[in-house]
């Protein structure tokens, strides 16, 4: 099955994450298939933060799991800093998570209930040492400051004593307590209350510069992900979109879902110009029988008879700037 | 910290029991939290909480209560007593047909109860509950083996297997019986941990764990059976009501234990026989079964219900 | 619906009078009782709304904005719960009037469409029934009637093949046509107010984007009175006439939604549009945040509500609850309030803020700077505060 293209992609010595043709699908009821991610590559720079953008069911979140190989992925090839992380026995493969670490969406269940903050955060130097306990409480305590939690207070806790903003702040410091490059955070911030929000993407951003961190930043928000993004890369329903500079593709998407996404964005600005049309509401296509050629074309107010039968593939059409279209709208 | 319900840190606390590090400080803060969560009952289920401990107690420190006679000790065979006696200050709660304690046997009719369903409980939560949890959780063939013994067990006839295994034995007694139900208990307890181990097992902080790296033993062990555990402890209640009636009957049925050892169900069927001469001797055991489930049953709705409004608001 | 009374206005604005307004909301408060104490969750709010006229309400989960919307339509039920004050609807006293009543006025003049649209649609009843159900119990309409009634309706909302529609079950249908027929539910019996309560916060934005248009055309074509409440600044923003910020049960802040954006006079309305990254924005912005969280609902602080996050916070600000009274002389007028002591662009809330900057206090240094030391220095002291004040999270949820 043809990818959406590898135009996109750097050299590999350039890059600390190089994810190519990665393909997940699982079974569905009535021996049939689900295509939840179909044949993307992607690279991450180290230090680079990409954004992965997109609606449900787009496939972001399924994809932050398979760089984790959280489930098992069809074909394609993860490569982290010259391993393939498909390759790996399971032992080698839970070894090489200390280097990749995530944090997921709901900050409270992402947290044992029955265990101590303490004892959570420790939780990975348990598996991988350093076994001292001195040590170990030290390295915990110095990650919950980081973090912006007092340890003291909050060793002994157990996290349905904690907010939520304070819980993804416990979940951060577990993250990052083994010294990881990569760190894949999915949809960090959407359970938050709003006021909160900001405080936590501030928190990522200066962990980020503090501890050499590479990110993938995993969201539907665009605002978020312009903010945090170096690069973004836009997904509809397993397959990306446009990949560009963060500011380069708000300023100028060239994909026509970059479109239609963008002016969707809820500003919080009165005299923004609002789109007041209302159209029919569509079947969104479904992933079990995704639609032929480009898989927007159902949605897309440019397609043609040619989007139907040849799948765009990723070309360039600006300086890092790609998009995978027949018609792209630059 | 001051804890506004006194229950969330009881449910903490108790929980956490397995694991806890620290003995000392920490059976402290069990017994307070327990005394809080009697102190916030209404009166009736105090009441009831009351004789649990109570019935308990005794069941436990039979042999040493002073002036407790032996159920055993048959006065009239040493012209002591009579048969049938009224109570009187020798013999509180008089004696029975064949002139034994009423008290005594009543006390230590509890201890063969307590003993029966406490050996049956705890056989179902150590095999029932790690069976399951690990079931739920590796999933794949370990967890088809698992449930095709589940199925196998839960569609054997419980009462043909027991009588079956008292024949073939040729014997009867306490430990037989608790030994027989427990190979059944297994079963449902089981069954209950593995449903739940397979929604822990979805929960956000398990993929937490195995993106740390964490082997499954350890996430098994450390992850899911504590998460699995409170509500298996939930059930345990419910079971233990249906434990102690279980007990009576089959010993009332008089396949249970066997005759002189004291037993509520047992001595009931005792009484039965001179229920025309006096139908004082059937009082006592009877008063104490239907007391001993309701206070289970009010006492486990109780925490039921408590708990519950705790964990929505988590 | 048989006449009841002469004076029940039908669908037209005829019967009321210019003078009166739709919905006059005074002094409400709603709490619930439970066993860790009492939640205030509206704690004493007055509004007016005018026929015709959009609101939006915005706070954040917690603030009571959702309450507050349940309570006026009397939706708030268990033994729990009790609220005071006036609901005055069409000139009737909602709070005063019968259950009976209530239901002739639910549907037929307040309807309500809800977040989460699955959920508040039967699962087990075909789209048609649950539409025609509606209509005919409450405009006494004929099968066939109601029918057609019910494929105009999906029309309206723009649900493609309405006829096949109707025999369809909820789970069928995407997430975002659900919602179009739980609008289409609300708007059967020609509601004078329709409430709407985080409509579109499960739905991805592109569809967001259209519920929000259909919601706008259908009030606007109606004429219809709606409620919008939602966390989100950009839902309100350009699609509400007025706008309400609510925080802690309370409302802090209240203008015509432009000026509200242009002259915001109340801290935390100020903190929170300022806090929220926007695609205007180039990346990487840092972002002001707002310091600590929001207050337990059984444990208010006296004062401001909002005086431990505050970065004009005063002395008096922690002792005295400000009054919401009219912000000045903005171009909102009389109907721009605010309740702070220290408002923003005023002369007070410039002194406040230099004051506080000058002492360092750490939440208005993370404004004044927006320095990571002082924002982790910040972090700290609110997780202290936050800890001392104890484990009741999620307790208002």
């Amino acid at each position: 099955m043809a990818g959406t293209g590898k135009a996109h992609l750097r050299r590999p010595e350039e890059v600390l994450l190089r994810v190519e043709d990665l393909v997940v699908e699982y079974p569905a009821p009535g021996r049939k298939v689900v295509h939840a991610v179909s044949g993307i590559s992607f690279d991450v720079k180290a230090g680079e933060t990409l954004g992965l953008v997109g609606e449900s069911g787009c496939g972001k979140t399924t994809t932050g799991k398979a760089l984790l190989q959280l489930l098992s992925v069809t074909s394609g090839s993860v490569v982290l800093d010259g391993t393939d992380l498909t390759g790996l026995s399971p032992r080698d493969m839970r070894r090489a998570r200390t280097d990749l670490q995530m944090i997921f969406q709901d900050p409270i269940s992402s947290l044992n209930p029955r265990r101590k903050i303490g004892d959570i955060v420790a939780e990975p130097l348990q598996v991988w040492g350093p076994h001292s306990e001195v040590e170990q409480v030290r390295m915990v305590d110095e990650m919950l400051e980081a973090v912006g939690m007092d340890p003291v207070q909050a060793r002994g806790r157990r996290p349905h004593e904690f907010s939520g903003g304070q819980c993804q702040r416990i979940s951060i410091a577990r993250s990052l307590v083994l010294g990881p490059r990569l760190l894949i955070c999915d949809e960090p911030v959407s359970a938050l209350d709003m006021s909160v929000q900001a405080q936590i993407l501030n928190l990522l951003g200066d962990l980020k510069a503090d501890y050499d961190l590479t990110l993938v930043f995993i969201a539907h928000d665009l605002a978020v992900i312009k903010n945090v993004s170096d690069r973004v890369a836009v997904m509809y329903l397993g397959k990306l979109c446009e990949v560009a500079g963060a500011d380069d593709l708000y300023d100028h998407p060239a994909h026509p879902y970059t479109g239609v996404l963008l002016n969707a964005n809820p500003e919080p600005d009165p005299e923004a110009p609002l789109d007041l049309e209302i159209r029919e509401a569509g079947e969104l296509p479904s992933p079990i029988d995704p639609p032929s050629g480009c898989r927007f074309r159902t949605r897309c107010p440019y397609a043609t008879e040619k989007c139907a039968a040849e799948e765009p593939m990723m070309r360039k059409v600006g300086d890092d700037h790609f998009v995978a279209c027949h018609y792209p709208t630059l | 910290m001051a804890d506004p319900t006194g229950l969330r840190s009881l449910q903490e606390d108790g929980q956490a029991s397995a694991l806890a590090r620290s003995p000392a400080p920490f059976r402290v803060r069990v017994g307070r939290s327990l005394w809080n969560a009697f102190r916030e009952m209404p009166w009736p289920t105090r009441a009831c909480a009351s004789w649990l401990v109570l019935i308990v107690t005794v069941a436990i420190f039979a042999d040493w209560i002073p002036g407790l006679q032996d159920p055993n000790y048959q006065g009239f065979l040493f012209g002591k007593s009579k048969t049938l006696d009224p109570p009187s200050m020798e013999h509180w709660l008089g004696t029975d047909n064949v002139s034994r304690d009423i008290l005594a046997r009543v006390v230590h009719g509890a201890r063969t109860s307590l003993i029966f369903a406490g050996g049956v409980l705890l056989c179902g939560l150590v095999f029932g509950g790690l069976l399951g949890s690990a079931a739920g959780f590796l999933r794949g063939r370990f967890e088809a083996v698992v449930m095709f013994y589940v199925d196998v067990s839960l569609a054997f006839p419980a009462l043909v297997f027991f009588l079956f295994a008292i024949t073939m034995l040729n014997t009867r007694g306490l430990g037989i019986m608790t030994v027989a139900v427990a190979l059944l208990i297994i079963a449902p307890y089981t069954r209950i941990a593995r449903a739940n181990s397979l929604s822990v097992s979805d929960r956000e902080f398990v993929t937490a764990a195995r993106a740390i790296g964490t082997s499954r033993p350890r996430i098994l062990v450390r992850e899911i059976i504590p998460n699995v555990y409170p509500t298996l402890v939930a059930y345990s209640l419910i079971v233990a009501a249906v434990l102690v009636i279980l007990e009576a009957t089959l010993s009332f049925l008089g396949i249970g234990v066997p005759i002189p050892r004291a037993s509520w169900g047992g001595d009931i069927n005792m009484a039965r026989r001179d229920i025309a001469i006096n139908v004082w001797p059937m009082i006592p055991p009877i008063l104490a079964l239907v007391a001993t489930i309701l206070s289970v049953n009010v006492v486990s709705d109780w925490l039921r219900s408590n708990a519950a409004s705790r964990s929505s608001a988590l | 619906m048989p006449a009841e009374n002469a004076s029940t206005p039908g669908t037209g604005p005829v019967a009321v009078s210019a003078g009166s307004p739709l919905l006059r909301v005074d002094d409400l408060h709603t709490s619930f009782h439970v066993a860790a104490g009492e939640v205030r969750a509206v704690r004493g709010v007055s509004l007016t709304l005018d026929r015709g006229r959009t609101l939006g309400i915005v706070g954040e989960s917690g603030s009571g904005k959702t309450v507050l919307a349940r309570s006026i339509m009397r939706l708030n039920i268990g033994g729990n719960v009790s609220t005071s004050g006036n609901v005055e609807f069409e000139g009737r006293d909602l709070l005063d009037l019968p259950l009976k009543a209530m239901k002739n006025l639910w549907g037929t003049e307040l309807a309500m469409v809800f977040q989460d649209p699955m959920t508040s649609l039967n699962p087990v009843v075909r789209v048609g029934r649950q539409l025609t159900e509606h209509v005919r119990s409450n405009l006494g309409a004929g099968r066939g009637e109601a029918r057609q009634m019910a494929i105009d309706l999906l029309r309206e909302v723009r649900i493609p093949d309405a006829e096949a529609r109707l025999r369809a079950f909820p789970h069928e249908l995407s997430g975002g046509m659900r919602q179009r027929i739980c609008i289409a539910i609300a708007l059967a019996c020609e509601p004078a107010l329709l409430f709407a309560d985080e409509p579109t916060t499960a739905l991805d934005v592109t569809v967001q984007h259209q519920i929000l248009n259909l919601l706008g055309r259908e009030q606007r074509d109606r004429e219809m009175a709606m409620i919008l409440v939602t966390h989100d600044l950009g839902v309100v923003a350009g699609r509400t006439d007025d706008t309400i910020v609510m925080y802690a049960g309370k409302v802090v802040e209240q203008a015509p939604t432009r000026v509200l954006f242009t002259e915001m006079r109340h801290p935390y309305s100020e903190a929170l549009l300022r806090s929220i990254p926007r695609i205007g924005q180039r990346s990487h912005t840092r972002l002001s945040a707002i310091t600590g969280r929001p207050p337990d609902p059984i444990d208010i602080p006296p004062g401001c509500p909002f005086s431990p996050r505050c970065p004009y916070v005063q002395q008096k600000c922690r002792e005295e609850p400000p009054p919401l009274v009219a912000a000045g002389d903005g171009a909102g007028g009389a109907s721009h309030l605010s309740a702070c002591w220290y408002p923003v662009g005023t002369d007070a809330g410039r002194d406040a803020f230099a004051r506080n900057l000058a002492d360092r206090l750490p939440q208005t240094v993370v404004v004044a700077e927006g320095s990571e030391f002082a924002e982790s220095a910040a972090a700290n002291a609110a997780a202290e505060a936050t800890a001392a004040n104890g484990s009741f999270e999620g307790g208002g949820a």
